[in-house]
């Protein structure tokens, strides 16, 4: 599975109320969510992003509370995939849930600069800039959740092997 | 692994829970969940995965637990479509716990208090904070609305074991300080991903003399040090607040003397003075006597964290006949129904209210930023919860300080954050109650 588009880079601790902030959350509609994924960090954020992009980070992605809005706001708005030296336990767990390739890389995450075009390899953990000429590696992601990944997320994953009768 | 290898607490419920003998770190594990809880604003999503996954009825309809607190009572009328999922789907699914406006209170309060979660079981809750039911000497962990679904669908959930971290505390426990000053001494020392991934266990003699309010509190606050869990073992104290009630049986789980540890941290609490968190981030960290004069606009002392009957007894000590600062709003919100109640009965609204206080009904509202009391632009508030975010309690251009019920009560009165020492003048006795058996 490969991916490729262009770079938005955020620093360390990125919060899940910077990601989305709670007061939409009275409401679980993608789309709405979607045109306020980041807004208190980047006001412009929602409108500029194109399809495929891809987000850098430092550490500790997604910290904060438990709200899947996260992941499905910054997947709906566009980003095919999230690189960052590490993830929140939660946010890792969501995005993975909901189909949302995520890679943990120091070297990707210091290295790589904003604006910057990125292949990704999801199975071979392979993250290349374009922009740069510069090859990383991150840890490839484990097999089962590649194929929670192909499947679209956990749940058509349940459902397909629901349907394939081996639940 | 070794066949007598020594676990922790964390280790042996997950193992118990995964029909195995014995576990380590980093193993991928199926586990039973014992119950399940999803709020106003994870569980329309969860309901709608479960629907997906083509699942006709939840594992069990006495462990599934739907708590509508957040924008509640509804704030408007997106706030109440996301009620109305949550409340036809209790019906359909005929769930025992369902908790309908009167009846509702912030999850994490209410779930221990009705004795829904107990010793030794795993419970998962699609809100981060799920983490407080540790002090219980649970496993308990928070996840996302499609891992809510899962779990609603088959009763289970794949979890890695986590590694673990003691934290020990041990000394006198000084005038003022509870649970949560040190817990936020904790973040601000190993930092808000301190514990990344792993099991935080509390323990040490300090630990054994909170009351349960502050283990909760303690509990509560894993998540934003990272943690997948937070776990104090079960004592006496545990198992008073715990026996009216259960109402099923439970097991009690220890760590082995020889378990492993991947990090251990000691702090002398002796030390440790009552706490502020600064914006934006919980483990802006300081002692509350070394901040300078920050002047505040609001006091908030409620949420998952600090919204227990003790901490409410403790702000009323500190408020008693006496007034907030001109133009300082204080909102004072009770956790539970049965919290409001008991404060009512004891006397506490008549101090509060005479104070100059709003008391709100038991919702989670300003805690996110949701409603009674979000913040203008510029404005401050000291809050007794557990984020401070930017934009946490509303604008992005307002502040969030974090403290203990009593540096909010007392910092109420004077109009800026402060020591409650500064109130309540030297030489008062009974000022250790809070937190404090
Ligand atoms: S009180 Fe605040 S932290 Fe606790 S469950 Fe409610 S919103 Fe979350």
């Amino acid at each position: 599975m490969k991916i490729e588009g262009r770079i938005w880079k955020f620093g360390s601790d990125v919060d899940t109320d910077a990601i989305i902030p709670a007061r939409y959350l009275n409401q679980s509609d993608a789309k709405e969510l979607a045109k306020h994924a980041m807004e208190d960090e980047r006001p412009e954020f929602s409108q500029k992003v194109k399809k495929g992009d891809i987000l850098l980070a430092e550490k500790n992605f997604g910290c904060g509370s438990s709200r899947e809005h996260a992941p499905l706001a910054l997947k709906a708005v566009g980003i095919s995939c999230i690189i960052a030296k590490s993830f929140a336990r939660i946010f890792y767990r969501n995005g993975l849930n909901l189909g949302l390739p995520l890679l943990e890389s120091s070297e990707a995450s210091e290295a790589i600069h904003e604006g910057d075009r990125v292949r990704v390899n999801l199975t071979t953990g392979e993250i290349f800039d374009l922009t740069q000429k510069k090859k990383f590696f991150a840890k490839p992601i484990p097999a089962f959740m590649q194929d929670l990944i192909k499947d679209g997320g956990l749940i058509r994953h349940l459902r397909k092997k629901r349907l394939k009768g081996n639940r | 692994m070794k066949k007598n290898a020594p676990m922790t607490i964390t280790e042996k419920i997950l193992a118990a829970h995964a029909g195995k003998k014995r576990v380590s770190p980093g193993k991928l594990l199926n586990v039973r969940i014992d119950l399940a809880l999803g709020n106003d604003i994870t569980a329309p999503l969860a309901i709608k995965a479960f629907k997906e996954i083509g699942a006709k009825k939840v594992f069990h309809r006495d462990r599934v637990v739907l708590v509508p607190d957040h924008f509640t009572p509804a704030k408007d009328i997106l706030s109440a479509e996301q009620c109305k999922i949550l409340r036809e789907f209790a019906k359909a699914q005929r769930l025992t716990h369902f908790f309908e406006i009167g009846e509702c209170g912030i999850e994490h309060a209410l779930l221990p208090e009705k004795g829904l979660v107990l010793p030794g079981e795993v419970a998962i809750g699609a809100d981060s904070h799920t983490c407080t039911y540790g002090a219980l000497g649970a496993f308990s962990t928070g996840v996302g609305s499609t891992d809510l679904a899962a779990a609603m669908a088959t009763g289970k959930l794949w979890f890695k074991v986590p590694e673990s971290f003691k934290l020990i505390y041990y000394g006198k426990i000084n005038s003022w300080v509870s649970g949560k000053d040190l817990i936020l001494f904790t973040i601000g020392d190993i930092g808000v991903d301190g514990a990344l991934y792993q099991a935080m266990e509390f323990c040490g003699e300090a630990i054994q003399k909170l009351s349960m309010a502050s283990r909760f509190t303690m509990a509560n606050m894993a998540i934003e040090a990272g943690a997948k869990n937070g776990i104090i073992e079960p004592d006496e104290t545990t198992l008073q607040f715990v026996k009216p009630r259960a109402k099923r049986p439970y097991r009690i789980y220890r760590s082995d003397r020889e378990a492993n540890y991947a990090e251990a941290r000691e702090y002398n609490v002796s030390k440790i003075f009552p706490q502020v968190a600064l914006p934006h981030i919980p483990s802006n960290v300081k002692d509350v006597r070394e901040i300078g004069k920050i002047e505040i606009d609001q006091v908030i002392i409620g949420s998952c964290t600090n919204g227990h009957l003790d901490d409410l007894r403790v702000a009323a000590k500190i408020l008693k006949g006496k007034k907030t600062a001109p133009s300082l709003r204080l909102i004072i919100i009770p956790a539970t129904p049965e919290i409001y109640h008991q404060a009512l009965r004891e006397g506490l609204f008549e101090i509060f209210l005479s104070a100059g206080a709003v008391i709100s009904p038991p919702t989670c509202g300003p805690c996110l930023g949701g409603h009674m009391g979000v913040l203008a632009e510029g404005e401050k508030a000291l809050a007794t919860t557990n984020r401070n975010f930017r934009g946490r309690m509303g604008h992005s251009q307002s502040e969030v300080y974090l403290s203990s019920p009593a540096v909010a009560a007392a910092s109420a009165i004077k109009g800026w954050i402060c020591h409650p020492d500064e109130i309540m003048k030297k030489g008062f006795k009974g000022s250790r109650v809070q937190g404090v058996k």
